[in-house]
């Protein structure tokens, strides 16, 4: 097992760099202490298993079959459910008659939303939530459309939950399903998120009179002046389109209620199992304390697992009900169109810039499509907000973002979760600067880059928190001239030209993208370090893994806090009976909060053993050291086993919380070269690469293939998916023969450089990197290209660039009628 | 696992099924089985919920993803899209049935976690079946075949430059390392 196995291509970059650069690298096998950036109270003493790239202790049950995901449950006498869902868009329902259905062999309960009157409608609260900051400052509209666990007496978006069947198989149930008959009666629908805040849009909410669902404006420094005296100005509508996050391993959730005590046990493939908890406790009127829910293994969240569903409320209340285990795993098709979706925005945005390229201002009023929900509140626009001017200096900025309900599938989340919109819509709109200024797009960048010596950085705009937003970290004109370099710009430049005087039918051309990522959202994590009664250290945390890897990340975050060996540590994530308090892994947050939680309570459990061993060996605890499974005393060789300790009654066990004091900045640069056939429209990446700065890496193996996750979904949005509705609000991209998930055919190596600047917020110096790959990779392919068809005038004003597109654009450019390929 | 003589039966399913009932026997991991199973239960089902093989796992039910893949008579099926009773008299191959329960993990198991080509393995069962079918062939496969048959599966989490890795590493320990070109 070594670092190379990452690929060599990755190993080679990084140690080019070092070499160039200097700075400190994270491939190699021991991480040194950091020498910048420490934060107050120093930071985390070095220990022998942070840093390396051991490969991960997941994998072995994963391989041999043994997994155990939530539809792997299979508890004696379980019973399946399935979910009757609207045909239309917007409709009222006259009549719903399920007796038939009742009838049906092996069906035991039809429940409509008749049945569960008294059930609580979901409100994902947390989400919802405004900083008060925020609320003081912006006084930002958030409207809550609480979501009915079924749909009562009409219906908001095709695929909305209408009625619900547990029988004794899915097979049965589905069945069942074809007998309920319900009478709708359409009504006017609208899809488009500019259409549906137009005076006379059909509503989504009668009651409140429109579809504005949220409304924030911000501002810094005189926007007026700065467009009024700037040299040049640009001014462009982008769009980022619909996507659907698509883990592989649909939505799932099984209940069951305890035979003795009633106690519901809950398994949910859920990113936030507390979060789920308390919300079931709530909406079934239990304690807390009688919801137990574990998130098993889980194939893939990228937060649409991320949020509280309707479905995940009802499964376990008809448990409790019939009093016997009920299970439910969606299907695709229900996972394209009733899980939640994400991304559609659109930008009005505005450059100001001197004739040297220094940027004066921004301006950008855009409108988030949040469908029939109100899932998540301010926490995608809003993070489009504070993620619009990313590593440059703007000094004059003034943005408005609204949200509009539409009858589509309601929205949440989605790996970057608005920052990939914001990036999209600023960097694309550089590039536009760049040309109206005949510069090169890569130096119009690099005039704007906030230094490291300027950091930490404010820019103006309140964050997340409603804190003023400040970058604590980074180097960002490093990371530019690292993707510069990996592009080898000159002979792109060069070929281009080239293949431009030849008339080529193939024109290549480069698009960067650089952005930063507030990660380590708060307010805490909280893990709790325990030695068992066999001596083996055991890691409770909130936060479950949805295949990043924690349980060997963590336990190597704790054997260095501890002193233990690695293999001595086991780690739990997401079971609400190991650790009473938890948040979730959502928003890059996993590794900052829960890791630092880790090593809090690891740090704090060492001190704990070490007393308990100088009281029972009646020696300083300055003598000792921990060994293996057992502390030393070594001026004499006397040993205390940690089993032995915890037999004779020393309690080793500590909890302890994180609480982030802000967010901490992770970023890239993403550059890459695209061939376009201009015959057939399609788009080659011969290049991708990225230069990305995540903090210290606690290990190289696991957080490069998070990197590579990432820029594959950026690659896949920006080249193939799209969620689609026709204008009637049906979904059209319903199977996977239409959404078009890339396969490895379509994803190409990625070439990652890698810099490291430790975080100065937490004791580790780590950064959040879990959505990073996917925010750069959709402008950089725009931008590319754009430039590789700017002598045709080609504008890029919106994705998924499929052949049919890239044609459109084309014939649209130089005035053909050329039929589309398709 | 079984105990006494005869084939191992598939857990007796006791539902009130409309449809048809067949007596099926197949080969699972080189054990006889013998099941009764409805004219419409999928073979991922006979699989996963009868037989308690849930290595073989169910993405998108309609023959895209590639997770529920598995060998039948040697070459991959989706098994999804694969009714049980098709398996009648077929040897069936599934994750479970690469490395026994204390032996060391297969070399194409063992090259994914090498080149770490998993992330949180949902997929990962598909795509190990089909990369064991491309090292069972009697000469090593070209490149565009390798590609062709990895575009059967999706993974949404690795961007599959490791998977590619893997699924070289296991041609290179069956065939020998490839020659340049």
């Amino acid at each position: 097992m070594n670092t190379s196995q990452t690929g060599t291509r990755q190993t080679g970059t990084r140690q080019t760099g070092t070499r160039q650069t200097g700075t400190r690298q994270t491939g190699a096998p021991r991480t040194g202490a950091s020498d910048t950036g420490a934060a107050s109270g120093g930071r985390a003493a070095d220990g022998p298993w942070i840093g390396r790239a051991l490969p991960r202790v997941e994998d072995e049950r994963l391989l041999r079959g043994h997994g155990r995901y939530v539809d792997d449950i299979r508890l004696p006498g379980t019973l399946e459910a399935a979910f009757l869902r609207s045909p239309h868009a917007h409709a009222r329902i006259t009549r719903i008659e399920t007796d038939a259905a009742r009838a049906m062999p092996g069906v035991r309960a039809v429940w409509t939303a008749a049945d569960i009157a008294g059930l609580a409608p979901v409100v994902n609260e947390a989400e919802l939530r405004v900083p008060e900051p925020l609320r003081r400052e912006l006084d930002p509209l958030v409207r809550s459309l609480p979501h009915p666990l079924l749909a009562d007496g009409r219906v908001r978006f095709s695929g909305q939950p209408v009625a619900m069947v547990v029988a004794e198989s899915r097979y049965l149930a589905e069945d069942a399903l074809e007998a309920i008959e319900v009478d709708y009666t359409p009504l006017p629908v609208v899809v488009d998120p500019d259409e549906a805040l137009l005076p006379g849009a059909p509503l989504i909410e009668e009651s409140w009179g429109d579809n504005l669902a949220l409304e924030a404006a911000t501002s810094v420094g005189d926007p007026d002046a700065a467009f009024a005296g700037a040299a040049v100005v640009i001014e462009e509508e982008f769009r980022a389109h619909r996507h659907v996050a698509s883990p592989i391993e649909t939505r799932a959730v099984q209940a069951a209620p305890g035979a003795y005590d009633g106690r519901l046990t809950v398994w949910s493939n859920t990113q936030t199992p507390h979060r789920l908890r308390d919300h079931l406790a709530q909406t079934l009127g239990t304690a807390a304390e009688a919801v137990h829910v574990v998130a098993v293994d889980v194939g893939g969240g990228f937060g649409q697992k991320g949020i509280i569903y309707v479905e995940e409320v009802l499964v376990p209340y008809a448990a409790r009900q019939l009093g016997v285990p009920v299970l439910w795993r969606e299907d695709r098709n229900e996972n394209l169109t009733a899980a939640s979706h994400a991304r559609e925005q659109v930008h009005r945005i505005a450059l100001a810039a001197d004739a040297d390229g220094t940027l004066r201002g921004l301006r950008d009023d855009f409108v988030v499509n949040f469908g029939a929900g109100t899932f998540t509140g301010l926490v995608v626009p809003y993070n489009s907000v504070v993620h619009l001017l990313g590593p440059y200096r703007v000094p004059n900025v003034d943005i408005r973002v609204r949200a509009a309900l539409t009858h589509t599938a309601p929205t949440s989340p989605y790996r970057g979760a608005g920052r990939p919109e914001a990036v999209f819509a600023m960097e694309r709109a550089l590039d536009r600067l760049a040309r109206e200024l005949g510069m090169e797009p890569v130096a119009l960048r690099a005039r704007n880059l906030i230094t490291p010596g300027e950091l930490p950085y404010r820019t103006g705009l309140l964050d997340r928190s409603g804190n003023p937003q400040e970058y604590d970290s980074g180097d960002f004109p490093q990371l530019l001239r690292r993707a510069e370099e990996m592009a080898d710009l000159p002979a792109v430049r060069e070929r281009q030209a080239a293949l431009a005087a030849a008339g080529s039918d193939h024109r290549i051309g480069v698009g960067f993208a650089v952005y930063l990522e507030a990660t380590g959202l708060g307010p805490f994590e909280s893990a709790r370090a325990s030695v068992l009664s066999d001596g083996r250290v055991r890691i409770a945390l909130g936060t479950p893994s949805q295949g990043q890897g924690h349980r060997t990340s963590m336990a190597q975050i704790a054997a260095d806090a501890i002193g233990v060996p690695f293999s001595a540590v086991e780690v739990v994530g997401g079971d609400t009976d190991t650790v009473p308090y938890g948040v979730g892994t959502i928003a890059s947050r996993a590794l900052v909060t829960a890791g630092n939680a880790t090593h809090l309570a690891g740090r704090r459990l060492r001190e704990r053993i070490l007393a308990a061993a100088s009281a029972r060996l009646g020696v300083p605890a300055t003598e000792l050291t921990l060994d293996g499974d057992a502390v030393e005393h070594h001026p004499t060789g006397v040993r205390a086993g940690l089993a032995q300790l915890v037999a004779e009654g020393h309690e080793l066990s500590e909890t302890a919380h994180f609480h982030p004091p802000g967010f901490t900045f992770a970023g890239g640069a993403g550059v890459v070269v695209v061939d376009v056939d201009t015959a057939t429209g399609e788009v080659t990446l011969d290049t991708c690469a990225m230069a990305h700065d995540a903090g210290r890496i606690v290990n190289p193996v696991i957080a490069h293939g998070q990197i590579a996750g990432g820029v594959a979904q950026g690659i896949a949005g920006a080249l193939y998916e799209e969620m689609r509705y026709g204008p009637d609000g049906q979904p059209v991209t319903t199977t996977y023969m239409d959404y078009l998930v890339p396969t490895s055919a379509e994803v190409p190596d990625l070439e990652l450089a890698e810099i490291t600047t430790p975080s100065t917020l937490n004791a580790l110096g780590v950064k959040g990197l879990g959505e990073g790959g996917a925010i750069a990779p959709q402008a950089a392919i725009a931008n590319a290209v754009e430039d590789a068809l700017a002598p045709f005038g080609v504008v890029v004003r919106r994705g998924p660039l499929t052949p049919d597109r890239v044609r459109g654009l084309l014939r649209e450019a130089t005035g053909t009628t050329a039929p589309a390929t398709v | 696992m079984n105990v006494g003589t005869g084939p191992r039966r598939a857990q007796q399913p006791p539902l009130p099924e409309p449809t048809a009932w067949h007596e099926v026997s197949l080969t699972v991991n080189g054990e006889p089985v013998a099941a009764q199973v409805e004219s419409r239960l999928l073979l991922s089902d006979l699989l996963r919920q009868r037989l308690g093989l849930t290595g073989t796992h169910v993405g998108c039910e309609h023959g895209v993803c590639g997770a529920c893949t598995v060998l039948m008579d040697g070459v991959p099926v989706r098994s999804c899209l694969t009714l049980a009773v098709q398996a009648a008299g077929a040897d069936v191959r599934t994750v479970e049935g690469l490395a026994g329960d204390g032996e060391p993990l297969g070399p194409v198991q063992r090259a994914f976690h090498e080149q770490h080509g998993m992330q949180c393995g949902f997929c990962t069962p598909g795509f190990v079946m089909t990369c064991t079918a491309l090292t069972g062939r009697a000469e090593r496969p070209d490149e565009e075949t390798v590609a062709d048959e990895l575009s059967g599966h999706l993974c949404r989490c690795t961007g599959y430059q490791n998977i590619r890795a893997a699924v070289r590493q296991a041609l290179d320990e069956s065939f020998g390392p490839q020659e340049a070109e």
